[in-house]
């Protein structure tokens, strides 16, 4: 990949101290695409909301780690959020972040069909991180993230969706677009490039 | 109810409100989750915002009940993480029937009962329900009503059939229930040492010991504050080297009391007392 280490074309200026990630159908190898090619030593804590089975607590994230070149791991509740590491939102739980940067579950009804909702993800974080956060809302079939998306840009983070024509189902991004202003609109590969200069910005 | 914002300001004005007033304690629920309630409670009962909220509570009673009912989160189901139910199965409870015969469970944070029939289900099926003694607790009445009646959706039967197959269930879960008008009515007599009562575990003090004592999915709703006490009062519950099995995404180890706990199965977070 060919990372420009003079100017990002990105406003990377803001010592971001998250980054939420939300995707449902046909995210899966957009997902591992990003996993698989991260740097090891990728600083800002990524969390993940990704629409999976409510009955299989496990297989999920053992997949994801097959390819990944970080682990993945799913938190429990009060785990503090850490530098370097990488969550996903566990089966049949919401996923929230607390003041304290904190992580806390909850078993309360679906939102948006889903449990874990990316909504309550993107907003608990967006509550607690403010401008500090990057949202990524990937390909998906229903309208969950939107409402969280908004909620970021409104608290001065980063907006970020996958690039519409290239997703399998574009429900997900297109409702985010709808719902609010998006900083930037790319495809998997200039995701990549996007975390990559994160990266490099930070070291 | 995603949409609206409660200021953390606001929330302090409704736990003040209810613990002068009704003597309940929200001060340490997470903050989070409780701030979702309130907002789907405004939502529910179109109220602008937080100040009709608290006019209303201040006046109203019997809406205080509904409110207690609506801010708790009863979602349950049978035989949930099943392969949890084949540890007690397998493992906890042959353990504690090595050193006593009898025994007892208390299930803090019942909920509509699912649970509770789960584990006497169990039981039966190992042929040793008259031999155990069950307390199930819950903070909210009116959902301690719907335990006690346990007439569940039909709907809602299809993932409890599914937990009990995974689980390894002996036989069909039709065979503890009755189908009628759409509910499945579970068979009475497997509750028949079951109490179910009233408890608040912010406020309630330890009532009996325990062999083992189940509290899942309900500490997740508290905060770090919180749950040391409650888990201390766990502890006082307990008998020593006694079990306490939490929801499978929980954990002890941030609470102030672990080390009087061990780990017994972290997959499914069984701990064992080990220390008064
Ligand atoms: C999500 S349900 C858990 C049901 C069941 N244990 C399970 O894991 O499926 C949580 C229950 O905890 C109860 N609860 C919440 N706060 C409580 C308190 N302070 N004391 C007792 N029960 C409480 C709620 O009323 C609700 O029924």
């Amino acid at each position: 990949m060919n990372i420009s280490l003079t100017k990002s074309k990105y406003n990377l200026n803001n010592q971001y101290k998250a980054i939420v990630i939300g995707g449902s159908a046909g995210s899966f190898q957009v997902i591992s695409k990003i996993l698989q090619n991260l740097p090891e030593d990728f600083q800002v804590p990524i969390i993940m909301c990704l629409h999976r089975l409510k009955d299989v607590r496990n297989g999920f994230v053992e997949a994801l780690n097959i390819k990944s070149a970080k682990l993945i791991e799913e938190p429990e509740d009060k785990e503090q959020i850490r530098k370097g590491k990488i969550y996903l939102a566990p089966a049949n739980y919401h996923l929230g972040v607390e003041l304290g940067n904190t992580f806390t579950i909850s078993t309360e009804g679906m939102f948006n069909n889903s449990r874990p909702a990316i909504d309550i993800t993107f907003m608990t974080a967006a509550y607690v991180f403010r401008n500090k956060l990057i949202g990524i809302l990937l390909s998906g079939a229903n309208k969950d993230g939107a409402l969280g998306m908004k909620r970021i840009a409104e608290k001065g983070g980063l907006t970020i969706i996958q690039e519409p024509s290239e997703c399998l189902i574009d429900t997900m991004p297109t409702s985010a677009l709808k719902e609010t202003a998006i900083d930037y609109t790319l495809t998997t590969d200039e995701i990549l490039d996007f975390l990559n200069q994160l990266h490099y910005h930070y070291v | 109810m995603l949409q609206q914002e409660i200021e953390i300001s606001e929330l302090r004005l409704i736990t003040d409100l209810i613990k002068q007033k009704y003597d309940y304690d929200f001060g340490n629920y997470a903050m989070s989750s409780f701030k979702r309630r309130v907002a789907r409670v405004l939502e529910l009962y179109k109220m602008e915002g937080v100040p009709t909220l608290l006019r209303r509570l201040d006046i109203d009673a019997k809406f205080f009940k509904e409110f207690l009912a609506e801010i708790t989160v009863n979602v349950t189901e049978m035989f949930r993480d099943p392969t949890f139910w084949v540890e007690l199965k397998t493992h906890i409870i042959p353990h504690i029937r090595q050193n006593n015969e009898n025994f007892s469970i208390w299930h803090a944070g019942c909920s509509s009962g699912e649970e509770v029939y789960s584990m006497a289900i169990v039981l039966e099926e190992m042929g040793i329900l008259d031999n155990v003694k069950i307390v199930a607790t819950d903070i909210d009445h009116v959902i301690l009503d719907k335990a006690r009646e346990a007439r569940y959706h039909i709907k809602n039967m299809e993932v409890n059939k599914k937990n009990y197959t995974t689980f390894g269930g002996l036989y069909n879960l039709e065979n503890y229930y009755k189908e009628e008008s759409g509910k499945a009515v579970m068979d009475q007599n497997l509750v028949r040492n079951v109490e179910f009562r009233e408890q608040n575990l912010v406020t309630g003090s330890a009532f009996s010991k325990f062999d083992l004592i189940l509290c899942r999915n309900v500490m997740i709703y508290f905060n770090q504050t919180l749950q040391n006490q409650v888990l201390r009062l766990f502890h006082e519950s307990l008998h020593k080297y006694a079990y306490l099995a939490i929801g499978s995404k929980e954990s002890l180890i941030w609470c102030e009391l672990a080390n009087k706990f061990i780990v017994v199965n972290n997959e499914e977070k069984i701990y064992k007392k080990i220390r008064d």
